[in-house]
């Protein structure tokens, strides 16, 4: 509809007017978009590209190592790494489940925020808190409800399972805090998104007789569409290069059980050292999420053409 | 019916949020010898203060505390007044930059900080920004920045392109139709991204253990998670505490906004 129409302005101009009036926009957007763009070429641009070089490299900590190309040496090793692999398995593993059962949980949750209910303040208040709670004492929050001997779960459950030391349970147990925490990014954007549906729709589809699934299916959903893409993506990205949370909740253990990517690169670059395997590492998941989000990206295209 | 399904799911989602909150409230209200009696009650059959004294005595929590509020305060206030032009540029014209800086966006979501975390920390380390508050504080700029902008051109976009076209044609001028009319429907916008960026720095971790290495110039999640070090069953109330404290001037933060997001303005400009 209107909103998400993208086609550019003047199309239907003649081109000579066409070509100068975008050479002046082409000006001003420059001018514009000037002051954002220093610091981000200075000090993520140039790191990154500065990142992506040291990948081909042995680069090593410390100030006075030496630093030599070793071409694809890096990448040829982390493709015989079984622990890369395992790491690897076990993030896209915690990245899509976490992701699914997120987006899932936050469109009841925004669904039901949108309603006029009694206790939707406070709801809303609350489904904030996780946001503004740092990662690292959200970490810490779950230790204590996980605690074996402290902890309140097993005393609800009746239960004596050590959860986040335990090989089976620890990784479901981790997702479980990874969806709790990232439920409000999700929620709030999708409620956005649903805020932003015009009503006259929805009036218009009661009018016509549709009921209220079939107005959620065929009005609200479409509507919804471009931020459900977003946000599911941006959802996918974040959980696949989440640290904190998990380096507070368990450090990668029971036995890398939970040792996702970036606690895997992590201990490469900080604690053996191997800032160029690392690095390598950081790139062999960019291609992979790339690859993910290129798939999942077409396909939703494609269905909304 | 229909309604008490609505509201039994509601009180699962509220359960399910609410549940390890009481708990770490709880746990910070109990007495060491509580904690180590292995039969955990939800209340607590002593409530002390106690922990949140021993909290403020062991660490600097208070100190690291404030270093955290001036980082992220003004890493938030930068991000927004560098990003805003930008976005305005990027979700109304279309040329080759922008298209370039759309997909710059996107990219560095996907690329994993510690592709980022290596190399900027040798630049820090040029600039000798290492170990200081402005360092810390212009790395979150960079890390926001993007989603900052993504943000903030939905929030420009979501404005009909008709509304500003009208004030114009009305016989305001472009500066006054942005400010009159563009501008006030920006708002909950500009204030969803300043909130978004205050609390991404308030939270970063990762970035605040590479470039702040001396204890004094700690952030509080870095306080915390030394806090945390040789960890017994008796330490869980202290730690529980600082935890709780840690939370509150992001939580204070987050309230204040909250209610200027509430105001729906662009519920009635697009019926106008």
């Amino acid at each position: 509809m209107t909103l998400t129409d993208v086609r550019p302005a003047g199309t239907r101009r003649g081109p000579a007017r066409n070509r100068s009036r975008n050479r002046a926009q082409n000006r001003e957007t420059l001018v514009l978009l000037l002051p954002a763009l220093i610091p981000v070429l200075v000090l993520s641009v140039g790191p990154l590209v500065y990142g992506i070089m040291l990948a081909f490299t042995d680069a090593r900590s410390g100030r006075n190592t030496e630093t030599s190309f070793v071409g694809l040496a890096n990448f040829g090793e982390l493709l015989t790494d079984g622990d890369f692999w395992e790491s690897f398995r076990i993030g896209m593993v915690w990245a899509v489940s976490v992701t699914v059962l997120q987006f899932l949980a936050s469109l009841g949750l925004a669904l039901l925020l949108d309603q006029d209910l009694r206790l939707r303040g406070f709801a809303r208040v609350l489904a904030l808190v996780p946001w503004a709670m740092p990662p690292v004492v959200i970490g810490l929050m779950w230790r204590l409800v996980y605690h074996p001997d402290a902890g309140i779960l097993n005393a609800v459950l009746g239960t004596d399972v050590d959860w986040l030391n335990d090989f089976s349970v620890a990784l479901p147990a981790v997702i479980v805090v990874g969806v709790w925490m990232g439920m409000p990014q999700t929620t709030v954007v999708l409620l956005a998104g649903l805020q932003n549906v015009p009503k006259e729709l929805h009036e218009a589809a009661g009018v016509d007789g549709a009921g209220v699934w079939r107005r959620f299916w065929n009005v609200t959903l479409p509507q919804l569409r471009p931020v459900i893409v977003a946000i599911t993506s941006l959802d996918f990205v974040w959980n696949i290069n989440q640290f904190s949370l998990v380096y507070v909740l368990t450090q990668g253990g029971p036995g890398g059980r939970t040792r996702l990517p970036m606690l895997f690169a992590y201990e490469e670059a900080f604690r053996y050292g191997f800032f160029g395997y690392a690095a390598t590492l950081g790139v062999a998941i960019t291609i992979v999420v790339l690859a993910v989000l290129g798939v999942y990206l077409w396909r939703q295209m494609r269905e909304a053409d | 019916m229909r309604t008490a399904l609505k509201y039994l799911a509601l009180l699962g989602y509220l359960v399910f949020l609410a549940f390890p909150l009481v708990w770490l409230l709880s746990t910070a209200l109990k007495t060491p010898q509580e904690m180590a009696n292995l039969d955990p009650t939800w209340i607590p059959r002593h409530p002390t203060l106690a922990n949140f004294a021993d909290a403020f005595g062991e660490q600097d929590i208070v100190g690291s505390a404030a270093r955290s509020l001036v980082v992220a305060l003004a890493s938030a206030v930068i991000t927004v007044l560098v990003a805003l032009p930008a976005a305005y540029a990027l979700a109304r014209y279309r040329s080759t930059l922008n298209k370039i800086a759309i997909g710059w966006v996107l990219v560095s979501q996907v690329f994993p900080v510690i592709l980022i975390i290596i190399p900027l920390f040798m630049v820090l380390r040029r600039l000798e920004l290492v170990n200081t508050l402005p360092g810390l504080a212009l790395v979150h700029v960079t890390f926001t920045l993007p989603f900052a902008l993504w943000m903030l051109q939905g929030y420009v976009r979501a404005v009909p392109r008709e509304l500003e076209e009208a004030a114009s044609v009305d016989g305001a001028g472009r500066l006054r139709a942005l400010a009159s009319v563009v501008a006030p429907l920006l708002v909950p916008g500009v204030v969803a991204t300043l909130l978004f960026a205050f609390i991404s720095s308030w939270n970063e971790f990762l970035f605040a253990l590479v470039v702040l290495k001396d204890p004094e110039v700690a952030t509080l999640p870095l306080t915390l998670v030394k806090f945390t070090g040789p960890e017994g069953v008796v330490r869980l109330g202290p730690l529980a505490a600082a935890s709780l404290l840690a939370t509150i001037p992001s939580l204070v933060f987050f309230a204040i906004i909250q209610r200027r997001l509430r105001s729906g303005l662009m519920a009635g400009a697009v019926k106008g």
